[in-house]
C-alpha cells in the first residue's frame, strides 16, 4: 500500500540574530493509511517542529516530505478556541475559511458536537467550557474539515489525569473508529502505547528517530479492536511501557 | 433568582444611595457655578462685558436661535469633526493593517510616522490654508492630520500583539493573510479600536476649531474667532459652552459603542 506520509532524511533548524537551533536531524518515517502512529521524545526536542513541518506551516531545510494527495488536519498543542465566536462557529472556522459551509457540512459537525458530547454547548462562549471539552471542541474544529491524515499535538495535556483518560479513551476509540490516519505526539508513554499501532521514540534534541516500536496485543488478532482503556489493562502492556521507558530514557 | 438575603439588601441599599449621593453631587457643582456666575455679574464683582453670564448667554443663544444661526455653526462643526473622524478611523486601520502586512515598509516608515505623530500640528495649519486654501478641506485635513498618525502607532502595536500561535491556527485551517485579518487581527483588536476612537473624536473636534480658527467662514471656531474680534464675548462663551455639551455628547456616542460591542 502506498504510504499516506512518507518523511525522507528531514532536517530542520531555528534561525534567529542570537544563532541557530537544531531541531530536527534525518528524520525518516513512513505512515500507512488508517495508522495511528504516537510519538513520544523528550521535552523540547522538537516534536511540535516536526509536525508543523508536515502540516506545511514550516518548510523543511534538509529532505522531503510527501504526503499523498490528503489532506492534512493538524490540531495545536493548545486549543486556541477564539473568546468572540461561540463554541459552534469555532467549530466551523475551518469550513468557513475554506468556503466549504454548505449546510450538509453544518449539519456535520452539529452531529459531531453531539458525539461528543457539546451539543448542549454550541451556542456558549468558550470561555463557559472546562478543559475537557474545549479540547474537544478543538479536535471537531480539526476534523470538520474531514482531513486525511489528522496531526496531534498532545491533544490531552491540558487535562488532569481523570479526565485526561476519559478524553484520550474516547476520542481514541472514535478516531480508530472512523479510521483516520493520525499522528499522535505525547509525553505519557502510557498513552503512547494504549492508543498507537506503532509508537516512534526520538533522541533529545537535535531529534533523531532512535527506536520504532511496533505495538500488538494477542486479543487484538481476531480483528477485534480493544479500547485503549482495555489496552492499559492487557498484559503485554508493561512489556511494552518498560521497553519505550528505557529507549527515552537512556538518552540523557 | 431565589429570596435576597437581609445584607445583600443592605448593600443594594447603599450602593443606590452612592449612586444618588453622585448624582446630586454633580448637579449640585453644576448648579452652584451657574448661581454664583450669574450672582457675582449682578453685583457688579465680575465685568460681564468680558465674562459674559449666564441670563446673557441665554438672550444670546435665544436670538441667534430665532435665526437658527447658532443651529448652523455647531452642526457645521459636528458635521466636520464626525467626517474627519471617519476618516481617522478608516484610514488609521488601513494604514495599520497595510504596514503589520508589510513589515519591511513598517520598519522602514516607523521613525517618520513618530516624527509626524509628535509634530504640533498647528503649527501646520498656515501652511495647509496655502496649499489648500482656507475651506472646508483644509480645515478636515488638519483635524485628519491631528489622529490619524497616532490612531495608526497604536492600532499597529495592538495588531503586533496578537497572539502568533492563534495566526498560527489560521494557517493550520488552510486560511490566509485575509483571514488572519479578518477572524483574528480585527475582531482581537476590537476594544483597543474603540478606545483610540475615543481619543480620536477628541483630537478630530480639536483639529477642526483649530482649522476653523484659520479658515472657516462658519462653525463654531469661526464663530470663537468672530466674536473676539467684534469684542462680542458672549458669542465666544456661548461658542465654548456648546463646544464643551458637544464633546461631552460625541464622547456618550463612543461609549454606547463600545457597551454594544461588548
Ligand atoms: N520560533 C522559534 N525560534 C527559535 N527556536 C525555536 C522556535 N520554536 C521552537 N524553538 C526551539 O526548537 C526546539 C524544539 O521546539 P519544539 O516546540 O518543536 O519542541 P517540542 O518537542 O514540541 O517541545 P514540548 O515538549 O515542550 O512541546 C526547542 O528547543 C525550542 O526552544
Ligand atoms: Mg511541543
Amino acid at each position: 500500500m502506498e504510504p499516506v506520509l512518507e518523511l525522507r532524511r528531514v532536517g530542520y533548524a531555528y534561525h534567529t540574530l542570537a544563532g541557530e537551533t537544531e531541531a530536527l536531524r534525518d528524520i525518516s518515517f513512513s505512515v500507512q493509511p488508517g495508522e495511528f502512529v504516537s510519538l513520544v521524545g523528550p521535552s523540547g526536542c522538537g516534536k511540535s517542529t516536526l509536525l508543523s513541518l508536515i502540516c506545511g506551516l514550516l518548510r523543511p531545510e534538509r529532505g522531503e516530505i510527501l504526503i499523498q494527495g490528503a489532506q492534512v488536519g493538524y490540531m495545536l498543542q493548545k486549543d486556541h478556541l477564539l473568546e468572540w465566536r461561540s463554541v459552534y462557529r469555532n467549530a466551523v472556522l475551518g469550513l468557513e475559511m475554506a468556503r466549504q459551509l454548505t449546510p450538509e457540512a453544518e449539519a456535520r459537525v452539529r452531529r459531531m458536537l453531539e458525539t461528543y458530547g457539546l451539543s448542549g454547548f454550541a451556542d456558549a462562549r468558550p470561555s463557559e467550557l472546562s478543559g475537557g471539552r474545549r479540547q474537544r471542541a478543538a479536535l471537531i474544529r480539526t476534523l470538520a474539515l474531514e482531513p486525511d491524515l489528522l496531526l496531534l499535538d498532545e491533544p490531552f495535556s491540558a487535562l488532569d489525569y481523570q479526565t485526561r483518560l476519559e478524553v484520550g479513551d474516547d476520542i481514541g476509540t472514535i478516531l480508530r473508529k472512523e479510521g483516520k490516519t493520525a499522528l499522535l505526539v505525547t509525553h505519557d508513554l502510557a498513552e503512547a502505547i494504549s492508543l498507537g499501532s506503532r509508537v516512534l521514540v526520538l533522541s533529545k534534541r537535535p531529534a533523531q528517530v532512535k527506536a520504532v516500536v511496533p505495538v500488538s496485543f494477542s486479543a487484538e488478532e481476531g480483528g477485534r479492536r480493544l479500547s485503549p482503556l482495555e489496552r492499559r489493562n492487557a498484559p503485554e502492556f508493561s512489556g511494552y511501557f518498560q521497553r519505550i521507558w528505557k529507549e527515552v530514557r537512556e538518552d540523557g | 433568582m431565589g429570596k435576597i438575603s437581609e445584607a445583600q439588601q443592605a448593600f443594594l441599599r447603599r450602593a443606590a444611595r452612592h449612586r444618588r449621593l453622585v448624582r446630586l453631587g454633580r448637579w449640585w457643582i453644576f448648579l452652584l457655578f451657574l448661581a454664583l456666575w450669574e450672582g457675582t455679574a449682578r453685583l457688579g464683582w465680575l465685568n460681564d462685558f468680558i465674562f459674559s453670564s449666564p441670563s446673557r448667554l441665554a438672550v444670546s443663544f435665544g436670538s441667534m436661535a430665532r435665526d437658527g444661526s447658532i443651529f448652523l455653526h455647531t452642526g457645521i462643526t459636528l458635521g466636520e469633526t464626525l467626517v474627519s473622524f471617519g476618516l481617522v478611523t478608516a484610514l488609521s486601520l488601513l494604514l495599520a493593517l497595510l504596514f503589520w502586512r508589510c513589515r519591511l515598509a513598517a520598519e522602514i516608515l516607523e521613525p517618520y510616522l513618530v516624527m509626524l505623530n509628535s509634530l504640533p500640528k498647528s503649527a501646520l495649519a498656515p501652511v495647509l490654508i496655502v496649499w489648500l486654501g482656507g475651506n472646508v478641506r483644509t480645515i478636515i485635513v488638519a483635524a485628519v492630520s491631528l489622529a490619524v498618525f497616532g490612531s495608526t502607532l497604536t492600532l499597529l502595536t495592538g495588531f503586533r500583539e496578537v497572539d502568533e500561535d492563534k495566526i498560527k491556527l489560521i494557517r493550520s485551517l488552510g486560511g490566509g493573510s485575509r483571514d488572519i485579518m479578518a477572524k483574528v487581527m480585527i475582531p482581537h483588536s476590537i476594544p483597543l479600536l474603540v478606545s483610540t476612537m475615543k481619543v480620536n473624536i477628541g483630537l478630530c473636534l480639536v483639529g477642526v476649531i483649530i482649522g476653523e480658527f484659520l479658515a472657516a467662514r462658519a462653525g463654531l471656531g469661526y464663530l470663537i474667532i468672530y466674536g473676539s474680534q467684534v469684542f462680542k464675548m458672549d458669542y465666544v462663551i456661548l461658542s465654548i459652552v456648546i463646544l464643551c455639551a458637544c464633546s461631552a455628547g460625541l464622547y456618550r456616542l463612543i461609549g454606547l459603542l463600545e457597551k454594544r460591542v461588548s
